[in-house]
């Protein structure tokens, strides 16, 4: 490399062939200068792969799914179909309102997926934080145990889904053994069967996998709080749990409030712990199955991407709605 | 009295940080000894050492091949996505032009979409390619999904990367593919492992996409092969093998985490924390 001749004094009068345009008067000129409009013409071909690749493999696609909701078009016909307008969302036909808004399947898996949603991500937070607090204290083994809770998160869901299914089995299954000899139920319970316990199971496995990923990153944060706070809390003996109230969680509250959205987003989208633990149970459905089965299952790729599009719209508008209520700045070009 | 009181504190915390590790490691205790097991039912201690689980998983189905396919895809996924997200995070972190921050949070949005949102347009889109039931649709499809965190931790980290480096590489004449290879490359390298390593997890462990674009039992990957182990009838799942499959997938992924425990955990936050 030859950039260490840069330090030397002589390397300013030596004739550097391959230099850019501007650089030898100081590249700070103010306005567009050749050399920065040059380098902004370099940033756009760095982005061209990037920006090619999205919009041919993620916008084109999400393109076709919204439009795909707007015909009749179906797996062994995926040419030949008709633009219908929005009959595969609401159509009243003799009398009768047909369509993905008046198929009571959908709310069904509108409603879980909320209900599993909203429990999942509170539960996981509220434990998170302890988890989060647990590993912030020294203690010896702490690596260990930190690298332990990270095995939940890092298995694929389908083994998690398995794992779990097995154990809540109801003849074989552990934890039923464990409950009866504890003499917490008197019979066994079909845990995944059931429809009264079968939701209580998705959120119980889905905390259990997601835990670590909250857990670690308040404990992120929690590593950057200021240490003299603490300092001063302690000498005016404030008691630690009101100290964790009033200074540890608003500090910590901006870091918990993105770590919610993330979770949010991946709960909302669940596919693969309920396809496995449950398969097509419509006790538990969730709005990414529906749309998944009208699609692929029964065929109708017209009804099932204005499913997919509905889903889109649904956790788009979710999302967008956390983040204005709790006033979120996502700021891309903050610095460090 | 206060001796006391803080032993006790102690002791309540250690019972914390056991119970935490019980929840934890529980399923896999529990995975490993029904995999070691030749009979049917479950027991809190190996009864017996079998391994003829493991045996049938390799005879039953191409267990093997399923291994390789998810490796192959998952790698390819990694590379790709790689080579594209340092470029285009080197422009976005060290270059100001117009609709910067736009383009970030359009990349940030991307990530974000439910998988099943672009399903059907994807479908089409591996149908048009002629990549139906080639592992090829997959590295296409996850590539999508890694692309943008990628971009964005690699960003983060860029970002943090001193300026007057790129400055005297600049003055002394280097090309930004220079400054990207020679300078940027060899501070850059620990991101990247965290990046790749997000990266492979993600791919390694996706379902969906790969129970929709594979059809035959050669080309699946990990995933969907555990999820087709079945039984004669629905009511009598080969438990065992199940749990041995299980077994294997996971042992590489808890070699990852313990050796890059610090990795991972630093690209997570990287993506998340900021903001």
């Amino acid at each position: 490399m030859d950039i260490s001749t840069v330090s030397g004094p002589q390397a300013r009068t030596l004739p550097v062939s391959r230099s850019p345009r501007g650089a030898q008067q100081g590249k700070k000129t103010t306005g567009l200068s050749g050399f920065s409009r040059q380098r902004i013409r370099t940033a756009w071909l760095f982005l061209l792969p990037m920006i090619l690749g999205l919009a041919c493999v993620a916008g084109w696609p999400l393109l076709r799914t919204f439009y795909l909701g707007f015909t009749d078009s179906s797996l062994s016909n995926l040419d030949g179909a008709n633009f219908i307008g929005f009959e595969n969302y609401l159509v009243y036909d003799q009398g009768e309102w047909y369509g993905i808004l008046a198929d009571s399947l959908w709310w069904r898996a509108v409603g879980n997926t909320v209900y599993i949603t909203l429990l999942s991500v509170s539960l996981e937070t509220v434990l998170g934080v302890l988890v989060a607090l647990i590993l912030h204290a020294k203690f010896p083994g702490r690596g260990l145990v930190r690298a332990a809770i990270l095995i939940p998160w890092a298995i694929p869901t389908v083994v998690s889904a398995k794992m779990w299914g097995w154990m809540l089995h109801d003849q074989y299954g552990v934890i039923n053994d464990l409950l009866m000899s504890l003499h917490l139920i008197s019979s066994p319970v079909a845990w995944t069967v059931n429809p009264d316990t079968v939701l209580g199971t998705i959120v119980a496995v889905d905390v259990w996998k997601t835990t670590p990923f909250m857990a670690l990153l308040t404990l992120a944060a929690l590593q950057m709080l200021p240490k003299d706070c603490y300092e001063a809390a302690r000498v005016d003996g404030i008691h630690p749990i009101k100290v964790f109230f009033k200074v540890t969680l608003p500090l910590i509250k901006p870091a918990l409030v993105v770590a919610v959205v993330f979770r949010m987003l991946d709960a909302l989208r669940i596919f693969d712990l309920i396809y496995i633990l449950t398969s097509n149970s419509e006790d538990t459905m969730s709005i990414s199955i529906y749309a998944r089965q009208q699609l692929i299952d029964f065929q109708q790729v017209g009804y099932g991407s204005a499913a997919s599009t509905l889903v889109f719209l649904l956790v788009f508008g979710l999302t967008l709605g956390y983040i204005f209520a709790t006033r979120l700045k996502f700021d891309g070009s903050g610095d460090h | 009295m206060k001796a006391l009181k803080r032993r006790t504190g102690q002791v309540l915390f250690a019972l914390a940080v056991l119970a935490l590790l019980i929840y934890t490691i529980f399923p896999f205790y529990i995975a490993i000894v029904t995999s070691l097991q030749g009979g049917e039912g479950s027991f809190y201690l190996p009864q017996d050492f079998d391994f003829g689980n493991y045996v049938s998983v390799f005879r039953e189905q191409p267990f093997f091949l399923n291994i390789l396919n998810s490796a192959l895809v998952s790698f390819g996924t990694v590379a790709i996505s790689l080579l594209i997200a340092v470029t285009a995070s080197y422009a976005l972190a060290r270059v100001h032009f117009r609709g910067r921050t736009t383009l970030l949070l359009t990349v940030l949005g991307v990530s974000m979409f439910p998988q099943v949102a672009v399903l059907s347009g994807m479908f089409e889109l591996v149908r048009l390619l002629g990549l139906y039931n080639n592992l090829g649709s997959l590295v296409l499809s996850y590539t999508v999904f890694s692309l943008p965190f990628s971009v964005w931790i690699l960003t983060t980290f860029m970002r943090g990367i001193p300026k007057d480096l790129e400055e005297a590489a600049i003055v002394d004449g280097a090309t930004p593919w220079q400054i990207i290879t020679r300078i940027f490359m060899p501070v850059l390298w620990p991101a990247l492992v965290t990046t790749g390593l997000l990266a492979f997890i993600g791919a390694w462990n996706e379902f969906m996409f790969a129970i929709t674009f594979i059809l035959s039992n050669e080309q699946r990957t990990v995933p969907v092969a555990i999820s087709m182990i079945s039984g004669g009838s629905q009511y009598e799942m080969p438990w065992g093998p199940i749990m041995a499959a299980s077994v294997i997938v996971t042992v590489p992924l808890i070699l990852l985490v313990l050796v890059f425990q610090r990795k991972i955990v630093e690209g997570l936050t990287a993506g998340a924390v900021k903001g």
